[in-house]
């Protein structure tokens, strides 16, 4: 059947009353089909201002080349992959909810998966930018490709853990943003239906002349179960192959069999992070409180909590595996993040990623919007100096002390970075814009079992049992988009 | 002669819309198609749709990306220009590994969906065949060829029975051309 009852005891994850299918509708287009706030004009200039200064920043790089960076012949990568790195790890959280989640089969993915994974999109986009910037000479991105050339032809070594990067990178990109633009394909139909003149033929262009037969949707349906499955280690084998880009080498801190796992979790936590600052903010200007509930932004830091403790052991696994080994390099640098020149970054990483997200625990943290949002800043700081402790520390001190050296970034490294931020914040309020930033489709499947007002309706007929419906109200207590008022009667 | 040439009934709920399903199939009345905003689960069943041959294509493209990628990894690394990497085999197939892996998912997502798309005839800048604009809001539509299905009146009835909000008999199929 289209719709079954479900279980008093799951929490709501739709709110509210009287929804209806075309309140979602309208609802979800309400900044689409309208001309936007001044919040989002007040987000947009800022986030374009930073996006010019990405390319100012960037011009002046490829104008006066890398030594316009803070680089030195000892710290050879720094802010750069720094970025890079933070933003192809933030870049995992879109997929890992639409795709993983989608495995699972947990519902509560369909009103957030859209937004996570347009912010999937620009963070992985951001993180190109970093490797085309880094070349310093970015035509020289053709050889990294294998074609035929006039040297022979020589190939590119596909033994190197930086081909693998391009592969993974641009597989990644191009399968997330099929992925996405699929998804995209109903609910662009739906701002076709209803606009006119040219809007309507714009929308219409890119909605392929979707029409919702059946035989489509159980097209679409496949195609997006097939593409969650291949896209579900797609996105694990992304962050290994960026941990093997370090692990491979034989730089102490760096050459340890535990990246991969490591890597990966800490992808997830932090792009869990960025989906929880973008989203807190988002359901509250455009009020879309009753589709994005306090049930997600539990389940996110919840998330959150759990992959932030996998990298807190992964970091005590680093530091008792650097004293097991007995080489002296490798203690060396692990007692040199906390001892060294750079106490003050170590102190970020640990700090920020593993004490800060115990907090997490607490179901009042978990529950509270304002904590819930700086934390989530919190992590998104933590997790930028976590590359910048693996990158620049190991670097900046290894095997010869005469070539030891500290890295001072440049206005550049510090524009390049800033701008980064800026262009994605200009594309993230794009596509808000122009584009759903909920599912349609997807939340609409859940309003006949999984609301709020569905499950109110069981309640009133009277056929649950007391106690389950007792620790269904109490659940509903933590919601900050539900009447409490209405369940005080019934 | 009537200038009827769909009849649509609309209905603001999915349960409804299966329910007038029934209710025609009972009464012999071909259904043309079906438009919902959302996936229906089990209504392909009830209107007797194969299941989806995608998975088959999909496991195809996999297939030829790694393949493909492979035989040029083996031509580049091991016939064309071996390189000497500290002695080691040239045909390194560990390495090969994580390459080989991602032509495998690029080729299975871009040749599936290209399938998907063909097949469903989606293509940028194809004019919508849309019966009716609320289709993909609110509104669960079974269409119904008017040739052949008579008496119109019937229908009607049948479907206004089952739940229907709203009953169309439309002059034309697409509402969507000009």
């Amino acid at each position: 059947m289209a719709s079954h009852n479900e279980s008093i005891i799951r929490e709501p994850l739709i709110t509210g009353k009287d929804i209806t299918y075309a309140k979602i509708t309208n609802d979800v287009l309400r900044p689409v089909e309208n001309m936007p706030t001044k919040a989002w004009w007040i987000g947009f200039t800022v986030a374009s201002l930073g996006a010019l200064l990405w390319v100012f920043a960037v011009s002046y790089t490829f104008w006066y080349g890398i030594g316009s960076w803070g680089l030195n012949k000892t710290v050879g990568w720094a802010w750069d992959i720094t970025g890079f790195v933070w933003w192809v790890g933030i870049g995992h959280a879109g997929t890992l909810i639409s795709a993983v989640l989608l495995l699972f089969r947990q519902n509560w993915r369909n009103s957030i998966n859209r937004s996570a994974e347009a912010m999937t999109i620009f963070a992985v986009i951001c993180a190109a930018t970093y490797i085309v910037a880094h070349m310093g000479r970015p035509w020289m991105a053709i050889y990294s490709l294998p074609i035929p050339n006039q040297y022979g032809s020589l190939w590119v070594n596909f033994n190197s853990p930086l081909i693998w990067d391009v592969f993974a990178i641009s597989t990644y990109f191009s399968v997330s943003l099929v992925f996405w633009y699929t998804g995209l394909l109903p609910d662009i139909a739906s701002i076709r239906d209803r606009a006119t003149g040219l809007r309507r033929k714009i929308y219409s262009v890119c909605s392929f002349g979707w029409t919702g037969s059946v035989k489509t949707w159980q097209r679409f349906e496949t195609v997006s179960l097939i593409l969650a499955g291949v896209a579900t280690p797609l996105v694990l084998s992304v962050h290994t192959i960026v941990s093997m880009d370090f692990a491979t080498s034989l730089e102490p801190g760096w050459h340890t069999t535990i990246f991969p796992p490591y890597f990966v979790a800490g992808a997830i936590f932090s792009g869990f992070a960025m989906v929880q600052t973008l989203l807190l903010v988002t359901r509250k200007v455009l009020s879309l409180e009753n589709y994005i509930t306090m049930f997600h932004i539990e389940a996110m830091n919840k998330i959150i909590l759990v992959t932030g403790s996998i990298v807190g052991v992964a970091y005590i696994t680093e530091f008792f595996i650097a004293y097991y080994s007995g080489g002296e390099y490798e203690q060396y640098t692990f007692l040199n993040r906390f001892i060294g020149p750079y106490w003050w970054a170590g102190c970020m990483m640990y700090g920020c990623n593993v004490l800060m997200t115990q907090l997490m625990w607490f179901k009042k943290v978990r529950t509270n919007i304002q904590i819930s949002w700086a934390l989530s800043i919190v992590v998104n700081i933590g997790m930028w100096f976590e590359r910048f402790v693996i990158i620049v520390t190991s670097l900046h001190r290894d095997y010869i002390p005469s070539s030891w050296a500290m890295f001072y970034p440049t206005w550049v490294d510090v524009s390049v970075f800033i701008g980064s931020i800026g262009v994605f914040f200009t594309l993230f309020l794009l596509f808000l814009r122009v584009l759903p930033s909920v599912a349609m489709a997807e939340v609409k499947l859940l309003l006949k079992g999984s609301s709020e007002q569905a499950k109110k309706k069981l309640i009133e007929a009277g056929h649950q049992q007391p106690e389950e419906v007792e620790f269904y109200k109490e659940a509903l207590t933590k919601f900050d988009s539900v009447e409490l008022a209405d369940y005080q009667k019934a | 002669m009537s200038s009827t040439k769909f009849i649509l009934g609309l209905f603001d709920d999915p349960d409804d819309m299966m329910h007038g399903i029934d209710k025609l199939q009972k009464n012999s009345v071909p259904i043309y198609d079906v438009y919902t905003p959302m996936p229906i689960h089990g209504i392909e069943d009830k209107l007797g749709i194969k299941p989806s041959r995608l998975g088959y294509a999909a496991f195809m493209f996999g297939c030829l990306g790694g393949s493909l990628i492979f035989s040029i990894i083996y031509y580049t690394m091991v016939h064309d220009w071996p390189i000497n990497i500290g002695g080691k085999n040239h045909f390194a197939v560990p390495d090969f590994i994580p390459i080989t892996f991602e032509w495998t998912v690029l080729f299975t997502s871009f040749g599936m969906v290209a399938t998907f798309f063909y097949a469903t005839h989606l293509f940028p800048g194809r004019t919508p065949r849309a019966m009716d604009y609320r289709a993909t809001d609110d509104r669960f539509v079974i269409a119904i060829d008017a040739k052949g299905n008579i008496p119109h009146d019937d229908i009607t009835n049948i479907l206004k029975d089952a739940g229907a909000v709203e009953i169309k008999h439309n002059d034309r199929k697409y509402v969507s051309y000009e």
